[in-house]
Parts: C-alpha cells; structure tokens; sequence
C-alpha cells in the first residue's frame, strides 16, 4: 500500500516536472518585455490571412505563428509599429490590417454606413412631417358631430 | 402604385449588391507583388542540397513560379495540370516547397512525378513570407526582367491555365 502511494507521488512529480519544461521550450525570443508588449499590440491589428476574420493575436494557425515571429524579430532590431505594418502591407496587401486605411477603394466601407445613417433618418423625418399634417386635419364637422351623437343616442335606448 | 417604388429601387440595390458578391472569393486577397520585382532569394535544391536556386538565374525567361507543400491537399488537384504543362514545354516551372520536409517532398515527388526544373526548399517558410504566401498552392508568372506579372492563389486548373495563364506567357514571351 505504501509503495503504491510512493509510486504516484513520483508520478505526479515527474508531470508537474515535465509540464514546467514544456511551458519554457514554447516562448522562443520573448524574453524582452517591451518588444512582448510591442509584438501584442501589432498582432491585435494585424489580420491573420488563413483564418480571415481572426487577428493574428487570436489566431493558432502556422502562418500567424510565423508571422508573429518574424515581427518579433523586427521589433527587436527597433522597428517602428508603422515601419513594421508597411512591411507586412508590402507582402501582403491592405487587407493584412485589420482596420483598413481610408483611401479611394475604402470610402464607401467608411462613410457608406454613416450615409445609409443620414439616408434613414430623413426617411423618418419626412414620415413624421406627413403623419402631423394627417393628425391636424379637423376631426369633425358639425355635421358628423350631430350624426355620431344621433347614432350613440339610438345604440343606448336599444 | 407610386408609394412601392422606392422600396422596389432599394430592394433591387441590395438584390444588385449580393448578386456581386455571390461572384467574389474572399479567399482572394489581390497581392501587392503584382508588377513588382520577384523578392530575390538563394535556397538549397530538392534534388541537391549543394546546388541552391536564385530568381536571378532566370533573368531572361519567362517562368513560372509554383509554391507547393507534401501536405497540402489542394496541390493534389493541380498537380496533373502542372505534369501536363511541363510535358508541353511552353514555359519551365520551378517550384518552392513550402514548410515542408525534404522527405516527404521527395517522395511526393517520387509518387506524383515531377512538373519542376528544380524545387527550392523553403524550410521554415521566410521566403513564403517575402512571397506574402498564405494559401499554398500558389503560382507566379514572372516575366524576362523579373517582374511578376501574374499571381494565381489556389490551384491552377485547366481553365486558368488556358484562359489566363498561358496567353499571359506567350504575350511575355513576345516581349
């Protein structure tokens, strides 16, 4: 019984062990803090191109990881952030950003939901302006008046 | 009969716009490379670790340029296209193999046969980088001065090839 439980001691030592080697063999190069933080902020803009709607930040895919190494090593020569994305746009394109510039091709991605926005709410204003028109119109001649009253009279005695 | 126009014009706007994009492939993301110089590179040989392959071996001919990997499931489909292609002699293929192992991509090789003059290894994918590769299989046409003029991402079918492809080489070649 006590060699047993010795046994899973050693067990579970070896696992913790192993476990602590593992987590150390995954971070090549990250050992500067502030190109860490510089590589975290880039790859939150940075679009990973495999899994499209995914920044490479979030992303697990290969090309990501190698895209986020080869920033890595750009940050820690002292590139800039804009120095580094005109890289990567270079090779990749615009569509590499995840917040896509504003030029020529992008303004309607920009502006187009501001103007259906303003397109919409003058749709609204003149609906508005219509039904107010509609509710000013006189309720009631005296004519009708005396016919609802005649009408609610005869509904009562019956 | 007036009042339904307008919603009629919006809905046909909306109906105009999907219709488009039933059409585009968001996989495509057009590549800035397009009419820029190829990036240059000197990688060691498949066949001959000691021999490597440049671009700049190929100033004067116009190439093609065929990123491929043994795992990758796509450049299954296009590689009897490519065979064909490189049996016709119109314009040499060279290709790139992509994060791969010299192993497995010989032995493809080997199993598929071999469209390419030569394979550049791209072991830890930095030139892949360079290319802006994100989708293998792609395909490069480069031009005599080294220009790309071309890139297809995805697998090179027959109807690429015929419509678009090889009009381009010959236009190239003509140059």
């Amino acid at each position: 019984m006590k060699s047993h439980l010795m046994y899973h001691l050693i067990a579970l030592c070896l696992f913790v062990h192993s476990g602590s080697t593992w987590a150390e063999e995954a971070r090549p190069l990250a050992t500067n803090a502030v190109v860490e933080v510089q590589v975290q902020r880039l790859s939150e803009e940075l679009r990973c191109l495999v899994c499209q709607n995914q920044t490479l930040a979030d992303s697990h895919a290969e090309l990501a990881q190698d895209l986020k190494q080869e920033i890595r090593e750009m940050a820690a020569k002292g590139m800039t952030d804009q120095a580094i994305i005109d890289y990567l746009v270079a090779r990749y394109g615009d569509f590499v950003r995840y917040r896509p510039p504003l030029k020529s091709t992008t303004v309607l991605l920009w502006l187009g939901p501001f103007a259906l926005l303003l397109a919409g709410g003058f749709g609204l204003f003149l609906t508005l302006r219509r039904r107010e028109k509609v509710a000013l119109e006189p309720p009631l001649n005296a004519d009708e008046a005396r016919k609802v009253s005649e009408l609610l009279e005869i509904d009562k005695e019956s | 009969m007036k009042r339904f126009l307008l919603p009629l014009v919006i809905f046909l706007v909306v109906v105009g716009f999907l219709f488009k994009g039933l059409n585009l492939d968001p996989r495509e993301v057009p590549s800035p490379l397009v009419n820029k110089l190829a990036p240059m590179f000197s990688l060691p040989r498949l066949d001959n670790p000691e021999q490597v392959f440049s671009p700049k071996d190929m100033l004067g001919k116009v190439w093609l340029f065929n990123v491929w990997a043994s795992w990758c499931g796509a450049c299954r489909d296009e590689h009897p296209v490519l065979l064909e292609l490189s049996k016709t002699g119109i314009v040499p293929i060279y290709g790139m193999d992509y994060k791969d192992t010299r192993q497995d991509a010989q032995q493809w090789l080997d199993q598929g046969g071999n469209p390419y003059i030569a394979t550049a290894m791209d072991i830890d994918g930095r030139v892949g980088i360079n290319y802006g590769v994100y989708g293998v299989p792609e395909t490069y046409v480069i031009d005599k001065t080294g220009v790309i003029a071309y890139k297809q991402i995805g697998p090179v079918t027959d109807e690429v090839l015929r419509n678009k492809i090889l009009p381009l080489v010959k236009r190239l070649q003509a140059q």
